[in-house]
C-alpha cells in the first residue's frame, strides 16, 4: 500500500496477474496453416495475443510469409478457445493441459 | 461590502467568494433560493464556473464527487429528503476522500410532510465520513463555507463537509452581512490542487475493490485520522479567519458565559441564540447558566467539552432530532464524552417539524436542569414542547 | 507487414479477472481502441468493476473512476463539466456500464446527461442480465430467457416480457447519435465511436456482449453467438444520426431466431411455438426498423 494514499488508487498493472495458470485447454497455432489474418488477436478477450515477426514461424506460402505472425501468451491465455473457434482455417488446435504435462 | 441576505444567498455568496469550477444542484424546499442565486450569477457572468442542473440530488452528490475526482473544487446545495437521497453518495464522498462542501439546509423528514426546520436531516447522516459544521446567524453561513474549504483541503483533512443552516429561520431571513472582499478570499484560500486526479497523462484507477486481506480497514482507519485532524484544523482556521476578517465562531465549540456558570445547556443551530437570550435573562435573576454551542458535531469535540463542561454540577442537552427509542444523538455523544465525571446529564428532544423552540421553553429547560444537580435527575431524556403537556408547554 | 482491421494499440492489459470468454472484455478493448488514450472512463458497479482485479491493479491505460451502481450519467458529466472549466473540452469521457446498471436503475442519471446534451460517450455492454452477481433478470433480458431470478420451474417462471429497447429511448431523447454495435463487429463498433468524436453532445451506444456464464454456453462460442444474433436480427446494428436511421449491416445469410437460440442453455426449455412466437416478434422489429430506415432517410432528403 501506497503510504500517501488516502484512498485506494490503482497504479499497478494488472500484468503482475498471470491468468494463464487458470487455463485448462491450451490454444496452439499450427503455423503451417495459419494464414496470419489475425483474426484470433482480434477477438482475444484478454488480450493475450501478441503480433510478432514475420519471420519467427513457418508460412504456408510467401505472400503469407511477408505477414507478421499472431503469437498466443500464455502467461495470460485462459485458454477460452474463441481463437481456435475464430480461425477460418483451424489453424488452431485446443489442447487438453494435462496431456502437455505428461 | 455589507449586505442583506438570506442564509441561502449568504451561503450562494460563499460559494462564489470561494470560487467553486463546478457546482450540481437539485431544488428542494427550502434550499431553492441557493441555487436559484448560483444561477443568477452565472447569467450575469459574476461566476467562473460550470452549473450541472442534474435530476436528482443522488446526481448532485455523485456529479459533484466525479467533478472532484477530477481536480476542481465543487459545491452543492441540499435539504432533508434530498440529503436522505444523497445518503450512498455521501459516504462515496468521504471514503473517495474528496474536500466537497455542500450547504444543508436542516428540514425534517417525512412523513408527515413538514418543511421546516429540525436536524433530523442531518444528524442521521453523522456516519457518512463528512464534517458536519452547525451554524446561527446568516453571516456566519457565509464565514463558514469560506472556511470549510480550507478545512476540509488541508492536507491532513482531505473529508467533505457540510455547512449547516436552519430552515427559514436562517435560510429565509434576511441578517446584515459582510460578503468579503475577493482578494482576501483569495490570500485565505488559494486555489485546489489535489495530489491525486483523474489525469490522461497518468492513468490511475480511483476505488477498486479490495479483499478484507487488503488495506480495507487500513484505508477507513486513515479516514477516522484526518477526522480527528480536522478538529485542530476547524479551530486553528477560526483564528487565521479571524487575523483575516476579524471574525471568530469559536472553531469546533463556541461557549456563552460558560466561565463562571454551574448549569450548562448545549445546544446546535440557531436555537443556541435563542439560548443566549435566555442565558442572559436568567444571569439576570441570579442563576449560574451558561451556554455551549456545538459548531463541529463530526468531528466531535469532545476534549473540548470535557474541559468546558467538567465543573458543571448539571448539564442538558438539547436536540432538534430523534431516534425512536432513545435519547437525541447530541444528548449520547455528549454523555459519553462526560462519563466518569459523575454529572448529572439530561437531553430534552424538541422543537420538532418547525416547531418553535421559545425562550420560556428554554428557560423551563435550564430550570430543570438548576433543580437536577439538587433534586437529582428523573429521567435521562424527555420530548420537550409536545401539544397537552403543561409541564413542556411552549 | 501487419493485416488489421482495427486500431493495434491496446489500452486495455491482461492480467484482468473476467471470465474465460468475456465479451464485455472484448466491448471495452474495443471501445479504448477507437477513442484512444486521451480518454478517462468511469464504470458503475456491474462486471466490469471486478474485471479491472483488486486493488492495486489497474487494467486500463486510461484514467478510471470507479462509481456507484446508478450514477454513471450523473460521474460523466460531473468529469465532462470539471475538464471543460478547466480548458481541457478535448478529453473524451466515456460512461461504460452494463444493461442494469444502464437500462435499470441507471436509467434516470443517464436520461439526465442525455437531457442536458453533456458532450459524453455512454456505453451499455449488454450481456442481458445481472451478471456480476449471478444472472439475475433485467429489464434487458430478453423475452424467453432463463435467469436465477426467472427460473423455469413447474410453471415454467421464464422471462415472458420483452427487452428494453435503450436506443429508442435515448432516440426519444433528441440525442444526437445513438447506435447497437456487437463484439462480433469490431470494425463496425470502432467505426461508430470514432464517428462519435465529431459529434458534439451525448453518444449513446448499446454493445451486445456475449456472456458464457450466464447464458449457458461454451467460453469459445463468445463471438459465434453474437454474429448468430445479428445474422438472425435478434440484434440489429444500426444507427440513429441525428434521427435519421441507418442499419449498418445487412444479415447476408437466412439464420433463424431457432439457430440463435438452440446453442444457448438459457433458451434450452423452449418449445417450438414459443420460439415461433419470438421469431414473429423479431421479424415484426427487423421490418419496422427498415420502415423506420426508409421513412427517416427519405424525410432528410426533403429538408
Amino acid at each position: 500500500m501506497n503510504d500517501d494514499f488516502p484512498t485506494p488508487i490503482t497504479t499497478e498493472p494488472s500484468t503482475k496477474n498471470k491468468t494463464g495458470t487458470w487455463r485448462t485447454f491450451r490454444p496452439v497455432i499450427k503455423y503451417e496453416n495459419c494464414i496470419r489474418c489475425m483474426i484470433c488477436w482480434k477477438f482475444c478477450p484478454e488480450p493475450a495475443i501478441i503480433i510478432v515477426d514475420s519471420n519467427k514461424y513457418v508460412a504456408k506460402n510467401d505472400a503469407i510469409k511477408k505477414l507478421d505472425a499472431p503469437e498466443i501468451n500464455y502467461d495470460f491465455c485462459k485458454g477460452c478457445g474463441i481463437c481456435a473457434n475464430e480461425c477460418p482455417t483451424k489453424a488452431i488446435d485446443m489442447v487438453f493441459e494435462e496431456s502437455l504435462e505428461e | 461590502m455589507k449586505k442583506m441576505l438570506t442564509g441561502n444567498y449568504a451561503s450562494a455568496y460563499g460559494a462564489k467568494v470561494s470560487k467553486v469550477k463546478v457546482v450540481s444542484a437539485y431544488p428542494i424546499t427550502p434550499q431553492t433560493t441557493i441555487v436559484e442565486k448560483i444561477a443568477e450569477f452565472i447569467a450575469n457572468g459574476e461566476f467562473d464556473g460550470k452549473y450541472i442542473r442534474v435530476e436528482s440530488e443522488h446526481s448532485a452528490m455523485a456529479s459533484c464527487i466525479a467533478a472532484e475526482n477530477t481536480g476542481v473544487r465543487t459545491f452543492t446545495a441540499t435539504s432533508s429528503h434530498g440529503l436522505a437521497l444523497m445518503h450512498e453518495m455521501l459516504h462515496w464522498a468521504s471514503g473517495a476522500r474528496l474536500p466537497i462542501v455542500m450547504s444543508v439546509v436542516n428540514r425534517s423528514l417525512g412523513p408527515p410532510w413538514s418543511i421546516w426546520s429540525d436536524q433530523q436531516d442531518t444528524i442521521s447522516q453523522r456516519d457518512t465520513g463528512w464534517m458536519q459544521i452547525y451554524t446561527e446567524n446568516n453571516q456566519e453561513v457565509l464565514d463558514s463555507i469560506i472556511m470549510a474549504y480550507r478545512i476540509a483541503e488541508n492536507e491532513i483533512v482531505m473529508l467533505p463537509a457540510m455547512v449547516i443552516e436552519d430552515a427559514f429561520i436562517l435560510s429565509h431571513t434576511m441578517e446584515p452581512v459582510d460578503i468579503p472582499d475577493q482578494a482576501d478570499v483569495d490570500e485565505f484560500l488559494p486555489d485546489y490542487n489535489p495530489k491525486f486526479k483523474l489525469d490522461v497523462s497518468e492513468p490511475m484507477g480511483f476505488g477498486s475493490l479490495i479483499m478484507p486481506e487488503g488495506p480495507f480497514m487500513e484505508f477507513k482507519y486513515k479516514g477516522h485520522e484526518s477526522m480527528n485532524n480536522a478538529l485542530k484544523i476547524i479551530d486553528e482556521t477560526d483564528i487565521l479567519f479571524k487575523k483575516k476578517f476579524g471574525r471568530s465562531y469559536g472553531g469546533t465549540v463556541e461557549t456563552y458565559k460558560l466561565d463562571n456558570a454551574k448549569y450548562a445547556l448545549v445546544m446546535m443551530g440557531s436555537t443556541a441564540s435563542t439560548g443566549k437570550e435566555v442565558v442572559d435573562k436568567m444571569r439576570d435573576e441570579g442563576y449560574e447558566v451558561g451556554l455551549l454551542r456545538i459548531r463541529s458535531f463530526r468531528p466531535f469535540p469532545k476534549d473540548k467539552l470535557r474541559n468546558y463542561l467538567s465543573n458543571m454540577k448539571s448539564i442538558g442537552v438539547f436536540d432538534r432530532s430523534y431516534t425512536f427509542g432513545y435519547g437525541g444523538a447530541v444528548f449520547s455523544e455528549v454523555r459519553n464524552t462526560m462519563y466518569g465525571k459523575n454529572i448529572p446529564i439530561k437531553g430534552y428532544i424538541g422543537g420538532l417539524g418547525g416547531r418553535d423552540v421559545t425562550m420560556n421553553l428554554i428557560e423551563k429547560i435550564f430550570l430543570d436542569v438548576v433543580n437536577m444537580s439538587e433534586k437529582g435527575q428523573d429521567k435521562d431524556y424527555e420530548w420537550v414542547g409536545l401539544n397537552g403537556d403543561k409541564r413542556w408547554s411552549q | 507487414m501487419k493485416n488489421l482491421t482495427i486500431p493495434e494499440e491496446e489500452l486495455m492489459l491482461p492480467g484482468h479477472t473476467a471470465c474465460l470468454g468475456c465479451g464485455a472484455t472484448l466491448a471495452m478493448r474495443y471501445a479504448l481502441k477507437a477513442l484512444g488514450k486521451n480518454t478517462i472512463v468511469t464504470i458503475p458497479a456491474c462486471c466490469w468493476a471486478v474485471i479491472p482485479g483488486v486493488y492495486p491493479a489497474r487494467t486500463l491505460e486510461v484514467p478510471l473512476l470507479y462509481t456507484a451502481f446508478e450514477v454513471t450519467g450523473a460521474a460523466i458529466s460531473g468529469i465532462k463539466n470539471a475538464l471543460e472549466a478547466t480548458g481541457n473540452d478535448d478529453i473524451n469521457v466515456l460512461g461504460f456500464a452494463g444493461d442494469g446498471g444502464t437500462a435499470d436503475i441507471g436509467i434516470q442519471s443517464l436520461s439526465g446527461a442525455v437531457e442536458r446534451g453533456e458532450n459524453v460517450f455512454y456505453i451499455m455492454y449488454d450481456n442481458e442480465a445481472y451478471m456480476n452477481t449471478g444472472v439475475q433478470r433485467s429489464s434487458s433480458t430478453p423475452k424467453g430467457a432463463w435467469t436465477t431470478t426467472t427460473q423455469v420451474g413447474k410453471v415454467r417462471d421464464w422471462k415472458k416480457e420483452k427487452k428494453k429497447n435503450m436506443v429508442e429511448i435515448m432516440v426519444a431523447h433528441n440525442i444526437p447519435y445513438a447506435a447497437t454495435a456487437s463484439i462480433a463487429f469490431p470494425e463496425d463498433l470502432i467505426k461508430k465511436l470514432e464517428k462519435g468524436k465529431n459529434i458534439k453532445g451525448p453518444k449513446f451506444y448499446h454493445i451486445y456482449a456475449t456472456c458464457p456464464t450466464g447464458w449457458r454456453i461454451s467460453p469459445s462460442k463468445t463471438v459465434e453467438i453474437a454474429r448468430l444474433a445479428v445474422e438472425s436480427k435478434v440484434f440489429p446494428l444500426y444507427e440513429v444520426d441525428h434521427g435519421v436511421y441507418n442499419i449498418t449491416y445487412m444479415p447476408k445469410k437466412n439464420v433463424s431466431v431457432k439457430e440463435y437460440m438452440l446453442p444457448q442453455g438459457r433458451f434450452r426449455h423452449l418449445t417450438e411455438d414459443e420460439i415461433k412466437e419470438i421469431q414473429s416478434e423479431v421479424d415484426k422489429d427487423w421490418n419496422l426498423l427498415l420502415e423506420k430506415e426508409k421513412w427517416t432517410q427519405s424525410l432528410n432528403k426533403v429538408q
